[in-house]
C-alpha cells in the first residue's frame, strides 16, 4: 500500500522507510521506529542495536539436540563455546528484531549504517509505502513445456 | 642520473621483456579486473550510432536458443555425473573476452568464471608463433587460478572466426569431478599444497582443426583416475561447441558480423546501465554481515568471513577485509577471481534473477580485499576446496542486500534469507563392481534447503546456492554404476530447519553404505557442525548444526537379511537406539580426508537447511501445525519455539491459548533482556576466547587480525596479513596421547612408590 504523506510547517515530508521486517525510520523525526508498535527507538543516526534489549542465548536452548547427548559429542546442537545467539529484542513490545549468531565476546557488529540526509533526499518525491510491495514468485518458462505441465498437477495453474 | 628512455628503446625492452617471459602465471591485470573492457574500435563504430533493438532482440533469440541447444548436449551426452545433474554450462562472449549470454539452464558461473582464460588467450597466445588462435582451435582450462569457480571444471574454449577475423568465443564447460588429485573427486581437503590438487591446466591450445589432439588428450587421461571419463567428456565439450558454433555461424550468414558484434556488446552495455540505475534506487550507506565455517577440513577452527557492503550514487563497493588470513597448508583458500564470480552467481540468484546472466552486472562494483586473505588467496596456497568459503560468499550476500532493498517501491525478487551454504554430499572413489577405478561425488551437493523468504517459507532440497537449475540425479542409475547403496534418500525429518515467521526449507537425510567392491571409501568437506552454516535474517534462527555419523565393524546388508525390522532407515534412530548389536556408532565433525570403508559399513549426513526469516512469535499458528502435520518440527518446537496452543489430536489451534502464550513470551523477552549499552559491557570481550582457534578480525575494526600459526595464536595488522600453517592434526594427536600416557606413567608410578612404602 503506498500513500502520499503529508508536508510540515517547513515544507519537509514525513515519511516513514521501512528499512526491515521489524524496522522503519521516521525521516522527520529522525528516529527508528519498532514496526510492531510503532514505538520510536533511537535516533536514526545511531546503531538501532542500541535502542533495544539484547539477550545471550544459550543455543541449544533453540538447536536443541536431537542425538543423545550421553552418547554423542555432536548432536545437531550448535557448542555454546563457539557460538551464542544474541536475541534482540524491542523495549516497548518484545518483537524480535534481530538475531546475531556470534562466538562468545564478539562485539555486536553494526549491520545497518545508512546516509540519512541522502535518505531524506531520495525519499523526497517518493510515495510513502505503509507495507512493503507484495512479492511474487519469479517463474521463469520452461523450454519443453516441463513446468506448465507440473503445474497441472500441482494446480497452481487455476 | 639515467638519460631518459627514447620511444624506440622503450619498445625495445617490452618486446624483450614479452619474448623472453620467464612464466605465464595468471596475470593481475586480468585476474583482478572483474570489468567489462572498453569498446573496441569496431565495437565503438557500430553501437555510438542507432542501433536495431528488434534485430539485436531477434538474434539475441537465436543465441539463445542455440546455447539451450548446445547444453542440452551436454546434459545428453555428458560422462561425468555433475554433467547429468545440470552442473555445466555454454557460454558466448565478445570477440575481447566479456561473457554476453549463457544457456538458459545449467551452471551460469561456469560462464561467468571462463572469460579469465579467455582474456589471458587473447592476451598471450594470439601473438605467440608456437600457440596462435586460428579457425578451429580449442582451449582447455581447468585452474580456477586462471579463472575459474575450482579445479574439477573443465572448459573448452573455441574462438569464432569471420572472413578471417575473430568475432566471438564460445565455451562448454563440464564440473568433471575426478582430476588426478591427492584424494578421489577432484575436491582434496588433504591437499597440503598446490602440488596436492591434481591437474593443473593453464589455458593451452588442446583442438586444432576441429579435432581433439589425442597426445595431449593422452597425457590428461594419464594424470586422472578416470581415462575413460576424461576422453568422453572432452568429446562431449568439443562436439557442444562444434554444434554451438554451426548455429552463430548461421546467424552470421543471415545477419552478417556487424549485427552479430552489436548484438553480443549491446547486451552487455545494457545491463551495465540497468545495474546503475537499480544501484541509484536503493539508499547510502553500509550494510555488514559475516559468517563463519567452523573448520579448516582437517581441523576445527573458527574461520571468519567478513562483508561490508556500501552504496553511494551508483557505485558498490564489496569490502571483505577482516576475513580470515589464507591457509599454506590446508586446501579451504580461494583466489580473488573465484570469490567474484561466486558471490556474482549468489547474487544472480537472490538479488537480482531477472537480470540477463552476465558478469557485467558487476562493472559498477569495486572491491576491498586484504592481501593474503582467505578469499584473496595467494597463487601458491591449495584451492581445492575454496569451496568452503565460495559458498558462504554465494549466500550472506542476501543478508546486506535485503536491508538495502526491503523498503524499495519496487522488488526485483523476493527478500530471501540465506540458503545452506556447504557441499554436504559424500565423495567416494574406489573399485566399482564393474572393475573400474573412480572417483567423483554425489548429487546431493545440489539439494540444499532454501532460507525463508519475504513471502513465504525457504523450499526444500531446491538447489545448489550457485545455480537454480541443477537436479539431484537418480540413484538407480548411481547404483547402476557405483557399488554405493542408499538405505534412505531424500527423507525429510523433524527439527532441522532454521525457525522463523518464514521457515527455511530443509535438506534432506543421506544413508550410504556399499557392497560389491574390494576397495571403497569416502570423504567429506563441509564445517557447520559446531557453528551453525546458514544466518537467518530480520531475527529468525539459523540452521541447525550437523555431524557426520557412522556405524561401523558390522555389515549392515547381513542385519537386513536377518533381522530388516531392526533396521530403521532414520539417523536419529539409528543412533539414538543402536539397534545393530556389535556395531560402533560414532558423530564426527562433517570434515573427513578420505578413508576407506568396509562393505556394509554405513555413512550419514544430513543435506542443510536455509536460515529462518523473521520473529518465531509472528508465524501464523496455521504454518505451524501444517509444519507439525508434514513432520517438519515436533511438538516441542511448536509449543517451545513458536509458542502454538492446540489439541495434540486434532491439531486444532487454541488462538486465544496461543495468544497468551505469545504475549507471555514477549514479557518474558523483555524481562530478560538487557539494554544495549549495558549489555555489551559484559559481553564484550578485547580478544577471542583463548581455547578458540579464530581466524579474522574481531568485531567490526578490521585493521587487527587474528590467526594460527603452528598451534599458537598470532595477531596481525590487516594491512599485512601473514599466511597460517597449520600442525599436521596426527602430530596433535600424538601430542596429546603421548602427553596422557605421560601422565598416566606418573600416576602409575606414584601408585607403586606407594605399594613399595
Amino acid at each position: 500500500m503506498t500513500t502520499t504523506a503529508a508536508y510540515d510547517e517547513e515544507g519537509e515530508r514525513d515519511v516513514k522507510v521501512l528499512i526491515t521486517e521489524n524496522l522503519r525510520i521516521d525521516l522527520e523525526t529522525e528516529k527508528w521506529e519498532c514496526r510492531s508498535c510503532d514505538a520510536p527507538l533511537i535516533g536514526a543516526r545511531e546503531n538501532y542495536k542500541r535502542g533495544l534489549l539484547v539477550h545471550n542465548r544459550d543455543p541449544r536452548e533453540i538447536h536443541k539436540p536431537l542425538l543423545d547427548p550421553t552418547k554423542y559429542e555432536l548432536t545437531y546442537a550448535p557448542n555454546p563455546e563457539w557460538c551464542r545467539i544474541l536475541e534482540y529484542y524491542c523495549p516497548k513490545c518484545g518483537s524480535m528484531v534481530e538475531t546475531e549468531y556470534l562466538p562468545p565476546g564478539h562485539p555486536p557488529i553494526r549491520d545497518i549504517e545508512l546516509d540519512i540526509d541522502a535518505l531524506k533526499a531520495q525519499w523526497k518525491d517518493r510515495p510513502e509505502l505503509k507495507e512493503p510491495p507484495p512479492d511474487k514468485d519469479t517463474r521463469r518458462r520452461g523450454a519443453h513445456g516441463g513446468q506448465p505441465a507440473a503445474r497441472m498437477y500441482t494446480g497452481d495453474s487455476k | 642520473m639515467n638519460a631518459p628512455v627514447t620511444p624506440e628503446q622503450q619498445a625495445m625492452l617490452d618486446r624483450f621483456v614479452r619474448q623472453n617471459k620467464l612464466f605465464y602465471s595468471p596475470d593481475p591485470a586480468i585476474m583482478e579486473n572483474h570489468r567489462i573492457e572498453a569498446r573496441s574500435e569496431i565495437e565503438e563504430r557500430l553501437l555510438s550510432g542507432p542501433v536495431d533493438a528488434h534485430q539485436v532482440n531477434e538474434i539475441r533469440g537465436l543465441l539463445t536458443a542455440a546455447l539451450d541447444e548446445s547444453n542440452t548436449m551436454i546434459e545428453q551426452m555428458g560422462a561425468a555425473p555433475g554433467a547429468k545433474w545440470g552442473d555445466m554450462t555454454t557460454g558466448i562472449f565478445t570477440a575481447s573476452g566479456d561473457l554476453s549470454m549463457i544457456a538458459p539452464y545449467g551452471v551460469g558461473g561456469f560462464a561467468a568464471a571462463v572469460f579469465y582464460p579467455i582474456k589471458f588467450v587473447n592476451k598471450y597466445w594470439t601473438d605467440e608463433p608456437t600457440v596462435g588462435v586460428r579457425e578451429g582451435d580449442g582451449f582447455i582450462h581447468n585452474d580456477a587460478r586462471y579463472g575459474g569457480i575450482h579445479n574439477t571444471d573443465q572448459s573448452m574454449m573455441m574462438p569464432i572466426f569471420w572472413k578471417e577475423k575473430l568475432v566471438c568465443w564460445i565455451s562448454a564447460t563440464i564440473h568433471e569431478g575426478e582430476n588426478g588429485a591427492t584424494e578421489p573427486g577432484g575436491m582434496p581437503a588433504a591437499a597440503e599444497s598446490k602440488f596436492d590438487e591434481g591437474l593443473k591446466m593453464s589455458p593451452f591450445k588442446v583442438v586444432e582443426k576441429f579435432e581433439l589432439k589425442r597426445d595431449l588428450v593422452t597425457f590428461l587421461q594419464n594424470s586422472v583416475r578416470d581415462p575413460k571419463l576424461q576422453l568422453e567428456d572432452m568429446k562431449v565439450r568439443l562436439h557442444s561447441c562444434l554444434r554451438l558454433r554451426e548455429r552463430v555461424i548461421k546467424v552470421l550468414e543471415e545477419y552478417g558480423e556487424e549485427a552479430l558484434i552489436t548484438t553480443l556488446r549491446k547486451s552487455i552495455e545494457d545491463v551495465v546501465e540497468e545495474v546503475k540505475r537499480r544501484i541509484r534506487e536503493l539508499p547510502d550507506g553500509t550494510m555488514r554481515t559475516m559468517s563463519f565455517a567452523d573448520s579448516t577440513l582437517r581441523e576445527s577452527a573458527l574461520l571468519k568471513l567478513n562483508m561490508a557492503i556500501t552504496v553511494k550514487g551508483e557505485k558498490i563497493t564489496v569490502d571483505m577485509r577482516g576475513s580470515s588470513p589464507e591457509l599454506l597448508n590446508r586446501s579451504i583458500n580461494a583466489c580473488q577471481g573465484s570469490f567474484k564470480t561466486m558471490l556474482y552467481s549468489g547474487w544472480m540468484q537472490n538479488v537480482w534473477p531477472d537480470l540477463p546472466f552476465t558478469m557485467a552486472v558487476f562493472t559498477p562494483f569495486d572491491f576491498v580485499f586484504d592481501e593474503k586473505s582467505i578469499i584473496n588467496g595467494s597463487f601458491d596456497t591449495p584451492q581445492a576446496m575454496s569451496l568452503i568459503p565460495l559458498f558462504k560468499t554465494m549466500t550472506i550476500a542476501s543478508i546486506p542486500m535485503a536491508k538495502f532493498n526491503y523498503g524499495l517501491p519496487h522488488r526485483y525478487t523476493a527478500m530471501v534469507a540465506p540458503q545452506y551454504d556447504q557441499p554436504a554430499t559424500l565423495i567416494y572413489g574406489g573399485i566399482t563392481q564393474h572393475g573400474e577405478f573412480t572417483g567423483n561425488f554425489c548429487a546431493d551437493i545440489n539439494g540444499m534447503g532454501q532460507g525463508g523468504r519475504s513471502h513465504r517459507d525457504g523450499e526444500h532440497s531446491v538447489s545448489p546456492p550457485f545455480a537454480a537449475h541443477c537436479d539431484i540425479g537418480e540413484i538407480e542409475l548411481m547404483e547402476e554404476d557405483l557399488p554405493l547403496v542408499r538405505l534412505g534418500a531424500f527423507t525429510l525429518t523433524k527439527d532441522r530447519v532454521g525457525f522463523g515467521k518464514q521457515r527455511s526449507g530443509m535438506g534432506y537425510e543421506q544413508i550410504h553404505t556399499f557392497r560389491g567392491s574390494a576397495m571403497w571409501g569416502y570423504m567429506t568437506g563441509c564445517s557447520g557442525s559446531l557453528f551453525p552454516s546458514s544466518q537467518p535474517l530480520f531475527g529468525g534462527y539459523a540452521s541447525p548444526t550437523y555431524p557426520l555419523c557412522k556405524i561401523k565393524n558390522t555389515n549392515v546388508f547381513e542385519q537386513l537379511e536377518k533381522n530388516p525390522e531392526k533396521v530403521p532407515f532414520d539417523i536419529i534412530k539409528l543412533m539414538n537406539e543402536q539397534p545393530i548389536e556389535g556395531a560402533t556408532y560414532s558423530t564426527h565433525p562433517m570434515a573427513m580426508t578420505f578413508e576407506l570403508a568396509a562393505p556394509g559399513e554405513v555413512y550419514m549426513m544430513c543435506q542443510g537447511a536455509g536460515g529462518g526469516y523473521g520473529d518465531v512469535l509472528q508465524r501464523d499458528p496455521a504454518l505451524v501445525m501444517k509444519d507439525l502435520e508434514e513432520k517438519l518440527i515436533s511438538d516441542d518446537t511448536a509449543r517451545d519455539i513458536y509458542k502454538v496452543a492446540y489439541d495434540p489430536v486434532s491439531r486444532l489451534v487454541d488462538e486465544a491459548g496461543t495468544a497468551k502464550l505469545r504475549a507471555a513470551e514477549r514479557k518474558a523477552r523483555m524481562k530478560r533482556g538487557v539494554p544495549y549499552d549495558k549489555f555489551v559491557k559484559t559481553w564484550n570481550t578485547p580478544e577471542p576466547p583463548v581455547k578458540l582457534p579464530y581466524m579474522g578480525c574481531w568485531g567490526d575494526d578490521v585493521s587487527q587480525v587474528y590467526g594460527v600459526m603452528l598451534g599458537q595464536r598470532v595477531k596481525m595488522d590487516g594491512k599485512a596479513l601473514q599466511s597460517q600453517f597449520m600442525l599436521n592434526p596426527k602430530d596433535v594427536q600424538i601430542a596429546a596421547l603421548q602427553a596422557e600416557v605421560a601422565a598416566l606413567k606418573k600416576v602409575t608410578a606414584r601408585t607403586v612408590s606407594k605399594r613399595k612404602r
